[in-house]
């Protein structure tokens, strides 16, 4: 509890620095701007087709994989209680690397250095499949990513990126997410852009993807150059996110329009 | 990789309606796409989903290229007696997946 009230404390602070940004009290999640059909295959286990990446994951989770005929159960044991609010703190602080890694990274980190395994591909079936299942044992759970010495200037490097107008049509993320949320462009709804509910199941994708892919879809939709998969740049910018909804309900794997 | 998430009541009761739901994890290719160099994707699709119940149809669809991937099919009948229900997929590339579930009538 005490290090929600610390981050709770560090909102306040930087949101003085920047006016456009959200107060708090105004924060909505995307789900509170979806059709009434489209909430309630979110709110259906038996509707919402993420989970069949949870389920999937849940196989994939207890099957020995690598060099070291290792599980992910192995280490881990039941993901239930081991990976409860694992997701709702990512991106988090890697040691060895040095820097912030998403949870897709976390996954391909534990695959390569304790499974021996090559990593799985961005946005393949298997990668996807058990950050659902890491997801979905934080659902209802607050977001809380940790803000300290080592992980601010990553925060920082995110928010410029987020505040930085790019692309041929030189916009930048708050110009629509901070400032036009709630209003339309071309028949959508503009939501806030709170990462509450990743991987999501995107009905226009007709399936899973990581955060990462949506943003990189914001990215080309301004026409500017999507960042690589895995780059520092997206990271830092997930990161910003997930440190702007602080304090939101977890609702992965959730179901967007 | 095939997975199908089931979700029939455990009990019910002798006359009751029950609602069935099914989702199937597919990617519904309709086959009127094509690559970014011109190549048609061939089409993938589920064609036909049967439901019985001890043995007896109950339901019964059949599939079109413009189903959505990931087919959530919903559909209800009357609880008559304990037993199976068995749910059957059949499509392109010789797709074909068999689950079932137990009910209980009182």
């Amino acid at each position: 509890m005490q290090r929600f009230g610390a981050a709770v404390g560090a909102v306040a602070i930087a949101a003085s620095a920047f006016a456009g940004e959200i107060p708090r009290s105004d924060r909505r999640s995307g789900y509170d701007f979806m059709s009434r059909e489209t909430r309630a295959m979110q709110d259906d286990d038996a509707a919402n087709p993420g989970q069949l990446w949870v389920l999937e994951g849940g196989t994939l989770w207890n099957r020995k994989a690598g060099a070291a005929g290792r599980a992910c159960a192995d280490c881990h044991g039941d993901a239930r209680a081991s990976m409860k609010g694992v997701a709702a703190r990512h991106p988090a602080f890697d040691a060895a690397r040095g820097r912030p890694v998403s949870l897709e990274q976390r996954v391909n980190l534990c695959r390569t250095d304790r499974q021996q395994e090559p990593p799985l591909a961005w946005e393949s079936r298997e990668l996807l499949a058990l950050a659902a299942y890491v997801a979905r044992q934080s659902r209802g759970m607050p977001i809380e990513v940790a803000i300290d010495q080592r992980t601010q200037p990553f925060l920082d490097a995110g928010r410029a990126t987020f505040h930085r107008r790019q692309g041929q049509l030189n916009l930048a993320c708050s110009q629509c997410h901070d400032d036009h949320w709630g209003r339309r462009l071309a028949g959508n709804v503009i939501p806030q852009a709170h990462p509450t509910g990743y991987p999501i199941y995107r009905l226009e994708w007709q399936g899973l993807g990581s955060l990462q892919r949506r943003l990189r879809n914001c990215l080309v939709g301004i026409r500017a150059e999507p960042y690589e998969y895995g780059a520092p740049e997206l990271v830092d910018l997930e990161f910003y996110l997930m440190w702007r909804a602080a304090g939101m309900t977890f609702e992965a794997p959730a179901v967007r329009p | 990789m095939a997975s199908a998430l089931i979700n029939v009541p455990a009990r019910a009761k002798r006359g009751e309606v029950i609602e069935i739901k099914t989702l199937i994890s597919h990617p519904m290719e309709t086959g009127f796409r094509r690559t970014q160099v011109g190549a048609l994707i061939p089409r993938n699709i589920i064609r036909g989903f049967v439901c019985t119940y001890n043995g007896t149809e109950v339901f019964r669809a059949e599939l079109h290229p413009a189903i959505a991937a990931n087919p959530f099919i919903v559909f209800s009948t009357v609880a008559t007696e304990s037993g199976t229900l068995v749910f059957h997929w059949t499509g392109d590339n010789g797709f074909s997946v068999t689950e079932s579930a137990a009910i209980t009538v009182e």
